[in-house]
């Protein structure tokens, strides 16, 4: 199996690539006009999710774990067909 | 696959592609009736597998309505009524992808009627998980009415696991399906991490082949990334081609 170093060797780049465009989309949040809704909050809640994931969670569970709807009881209908990406608690209630 | 140009076909037998199972899902567009589902399903047990033949490909489908045009009961039950009618073409596996898409009652109660066709006609099941943020509380839903149903888990795949969803699937003794894409899913480095993390038994990964940006060579590429991981030729057959060929060997009508 690869060693660390192997899957550094293989994925730094393309993370880093990744963490420049989640910068830079943050940053053109900051930068526009208007207010987020929230889908803002939802990520840096992910972001920090990811940073500490509570124990026995990898980070990427952290990240879905903080964007889904925890909720258990089916919904009495669908007002959309499609997702938002992460789960809009007060819509829900 | 309906939503692909022949060239798609060509370019996966080109890749090496033996086979494909095609699911039943939605058009791009919400059907106006029944009839809309009786063509849909000719073209699922006629047009296609002649198509993929053409290119030595054996084509297979599943059936059923989808969960995101379930939402109304009474035209469900419909197209349900019309499964009877095709489920024993030589090219139908089973039942699927049935499922849930915003999680509702109305798409509960259709997938729990899916599910007891599957039981009378004796048919595997391949079942649909809602997309990100609806994908957790989705697959609990489903796995709890699974339970309640008295299936055989060994016959059911349940399919669009991602990290926070496998364990859930493969802990309870269901098969688990990851689909493929190139933007805002599974891509085949997270899907290898899922492999890693929970196992080489009971997964399969597919192609996500529908009318989004998706990538029917999605697979291939996977198998080329794990190579790069080091993973063996062993692992990497077993897992885009033995495994789905174990679970599929389940179907009457699955045959090499």
């Amino acid at each position: 199996m690869p060693t660390k170093k192997d899957i550094q060797d293989l994925y730094f780049m393309d993370a880093r690539f990744k963490l420049l465009e989640i910068a830079s989309f943050l940053d053109r949040v900051d930068r526009h006009e208007g207010e987020t809704d929230f889908r803002h909050p939802a990520f840096h809640e992910a972001l920090k999710a990811m940073q500490n994931p509570p124990a026995g969670t990898t980070r990427a569970q952290a990240v879905h774990l903080a964007f889904s709807d925890h909720s258990t009881e089916p919904a009495e209908s669908a007002t959309i067909q499609f997702a938002f990406g992460a789960h809009n608690e007060e819509a829900a209630q | 696959m309906v939503s692909r140009t022949t060239a798609d076909y060509q370019t996966i037998a080109q890749a090496g592609c033996e086979a494909l199972c095609e699911p039943a899902f939605w058009a791009g567009y919400d059907r106006a009736s029944a009839q809309g589902f009786y063509d849909y399903y000719r073209q699922l047990t006629e047009y296609e597998p002649a198509r993929a033949a053409k290119f030595g490909i054996k084509h297979f489908c599943w059936l059923c309505i989808n969960p995101k045009e379930a939402e109304d009961p009474v035209f469900a039950r419909e197209v349900m009524a019309l499964i009877p009618d095709f489920i024993d073409r030589p090219n139908v596996l089973g039942i699927g992808e049935i499922g849930l898409n915003k999680n509702t009652k109305n798409e509960l109660a259709i997938f729990e009627e899916h599910v007891e066709i599957a039981k009378k006609f004796d048919r595997p099941i391949l079942i649909h998980t809602p997309h990100l943020e609806d994908k957790l509380k989705g697959t609990r839903l489903i796995l709890d009415a699974l339970k309640n149903a008295n299936v055989d888990r060994s016959r059911v795949i349940i399919d669009h696991v991602e990290e926070h969803t496998a364990p859930l699937v493969l802990d309870e003794g269901f098969w688990a399906g990851m689909t493929l894409y190139p933007e805002s899913k599974c891509s085949p480095a997270r899907a290898i991490d899922i492999l890693e993390t929970f196992g080489m038994e009971n997964i399969w990964m597919n192609s996500a082949c529908d009318w989004g940006i998706s990538d029917p060579l999605a697979v291939i590429k996977c198998a080329l990334e794990m190579k790069k991981r080091q993973h063996s030729a062993e692992i990497v057959e077993k897992v885009i081609f033995d495994n789905p060929k174990a679970f599929l060997s389940q179907c009457p009508n699955f045959s090499l």
